[in-house]
């Protein structure tokens, strides 16, 4: 392993963490308001937000391309007030594996938040706690099983993207290659041996995400 | 306590639920049929339902009223809710519990302490323990104390004893007493089960299909249903105060009137009981007969009678006034006249005895 594959490796690991945790508070409130409330035009909002998960992923790619642009309309806003680039940085990489990772959390999220018995949150509110108080002491302790697996599988998400991170942010080495794209170009230029060395790195990285977040469950669970 | 419910209109799934009462005494039994809509009544009262239109005040406090858009919310209404499935918080221990509603209000003092609810529910053993560990009595008892330390205003308990077999219940019906005699807190307790319902309530409001069809003090409902529909409901025919003389093997000597009575024994000890007879559950017979199985053989005299459908409802004096349902072809087999005397037959198990 050479240093810039060290430097590949805690990339990807912070880029798709920080990812992970960006879209968290998004994902729960999203989620909530599917799993608690209903108004008409709603599947609409399930179908849009669901469309990552279906949608070839360079197409996504494609589209925040288009958005996140120079011209696109927010790429070209936050150039135009902070002269901030998007496209090609690691902040492309960032948002499309937020993108990318997005549906999984909501859809975890969402089923763990509607398996808690609404009954418990009005009995709570009845003893006189507000809304807020409500979520985080009832519903967010019950549904934190699920919703540790949707992050888990968010993270996991974000550690393999390929086709929307490729369009957006490019194969850039130092700035916005990933375990992926890396493995990817090594195949492209017959360095086999390389790429499986970074293959044995993401099997390390799943695995220990994976068996850390079982593990962090099985004490919670004893210690309730 | 006055709890005023006005123009309630709330549509469910098979009618809507309208009623207009008002309820004055310490607790009262919202008494019905499964699907009458009880639940549904108790939901809108806590606010966690909203009605189509509704008025209910609590005391002088206006809770909802849909005509002037105003709707205390539930966390603002000091009303504690037991419901049928007990809610207790699964991830938290019995005192997390416990606990929960008093950490939210912080005005004012609490009404009771921790102490002395968890003695006089007999659950300070059972506060360091996990919610799913507790049999069902023990979480019962759990839910009831976490709402009376929440300081409540109102007590809605809805079905407290369903979910429980019959000793468990005979169990938890003392703890209840306790609550109402205790802790005096206005009771509104739904309940399909006519002994709970004397033994635990001043007034009872009967619904059917979503409709208030008597409210009234709980033996006058009983005894005096106002209709066909409340009779068939609730009907005991004879309801008189009795006190319990001893108790062995499972059944108990009471004397109502200076008559006495065997009957099985409560569970709960208690020596003044309120004894219930049905009806339907009397015998009558001409001849002073040979012995047979039934423990109750009371002397009467025939007072009235009284045609009631098929039936023949036959008052009589057996030392207390004691009622009989007859069919038309028993009554006119026997003979029955006024002011003749007749034997009347009761099988202990019928007697039913509930403590006061």
């Amino acid at each position: 392993m050479t240093g810039e594959d060290w430097h590949v490796v805690w990339f990807t690991a912070w880029v798709s963490a920080s990812s992970t945790l960006a879209i968290l508070p998004f994902g729960l409130a999203l989620a909530w308001v599917l799993a608690r409330r209903n108004w008409p035009g709603k599947s609409l909002l399930e179908t849009f937000v669901s469309l990552p998960l279906v949608m070839p992923p360079v197409a996504t790619g494609l589209i925040l391309l288009k958005i996140l642009g120079r011209r696109g309309a927010i790429g070209g806003w936050f150039h135009d007030q902070f002269n901030l680039d998007i496209i090609f940085t690691w902040r492309a990489v960032l948002i499309a594996l937020g993108v990318m990772s997005f549906p999984l959390l909501v859809h975890f999220a969402r089923v763990a938040f509607e398996e808690v018995n609404p009954r418990l949150e009005q009995i709570a509110r009845t003893l006189g706690a507000g809304g807020w108080r409500v979520f985080f002491t009832i519903t967010l302790p019950l549904a934190a099983r699920g919703i540790t697996a949707g992050l888990i599988l968010a993270f996991a998400r974000a550690l393999g993207e390929f086709g929307a991170t490729i369009m957006v942010a490019g194969n850039i080495p130092g700035k916005t290659s990933t375990l992926s794209l890396s493995i990817f170009q090594n195949v492209q230029l017959g360095e086999d041996s390389h790429a499986f060395r970074l293959l044995g790195v993401s099997v390390v990285l799943a695995f220990a995400a994976v068996w850390s977040s079982q593990f962090l469950m099985h004490r919670k669970c004893k210690t309730k | 306590m006055s709890l005023l419910l006005k123009n309630v209109s709330l549509p469910l799934a098979h009618f809507t639920l309208k009623v207009d009462f008002e309820v004055r005494s310490r607790v009262t039994a919202v008494f019905g049929p499964s699907g009458a809509g009880k639940t549904s009544l108790l939901d809108l009262v806590a606010g966690l339902r909203a009605a189509r239109s509704a008025f209910i005040q609590l005391d002088d406090c206006v809770l909802t009223d849909t005509a002037k858009s105003i709707s205390v919310p539930v966390h603002q209404r000091g009303i504690g809710y037991v419901p049928q499935d007990l809610a207790l918080f699964p991830h938290l221990s019995v005192r997390r519990n416990l606990l929960y509603g008093r950490k939210s209000g912080g005005a004012g003092d609490p009404l009771f302490s921790f102490e002395h609810v968890t003695d006089v529910l007999e659950i300070q053993p059972l506060v360091s323990r996990g919610v799913t560990e507790l049999s069902g009595g023990e979480k019962q008892r759990v839910a009831l104390a976490r709402a009376l330390l929440a300081s409540p205003r109102l007590l809605l308990l809805d079905e407290p004893l369903a979910s429980l077999d019959s000793p468990l219940k005979e169990k938890i019906i003392p703890y209840l007493s306790r609550i109402r005699d205790e802790f005096r807190i206005p009771t509104l307790c739904v309940t399909h089960d006519r002994f709970e319902a004397l033994a635990l309530a001043d007034e009872i409001v009967v619904l059917v299909d979503g409709r208030v069809v008597q409210t009234g003090p709980v033996p006058e409902v009983f005894t005096r249903p106002a209709n066909a529909e409340v009779a068939r409901l609730v009907a005991i025919e004879t309801l008189q105060p009795g006190s319990v003389i001893r108790m062995s093997e499972g059944l108990a000597t009471v004397s109502v009137n200076r008559v006495t009575l065997t009957a099985l024994a409560p569970a709960a000890t208690s020596h003044e009981v309120l004894v219930c007879i049905r009806g339907e559950d009397v015998i009558l017979q001409r001849d002073a007969a040979s012995a047979s199985s039934v423990r109750n053989r009371l002397s009467a005299r025939v007072l009235s009678l009284r045609p009631q459908g098929a039936l023949v409802r036959v008052e009589l004096d057996a030392g207390f006034p004691l009622f009989a349902l007859v069919t038309r072809s028993a009554c006119a087999e026997l003979n029955l006249r006024e002011g003749e005397p007749i034997t009347a037959l009761i099988k202990a198990p019928a007697i039913h005895l509930v403590p006061r």
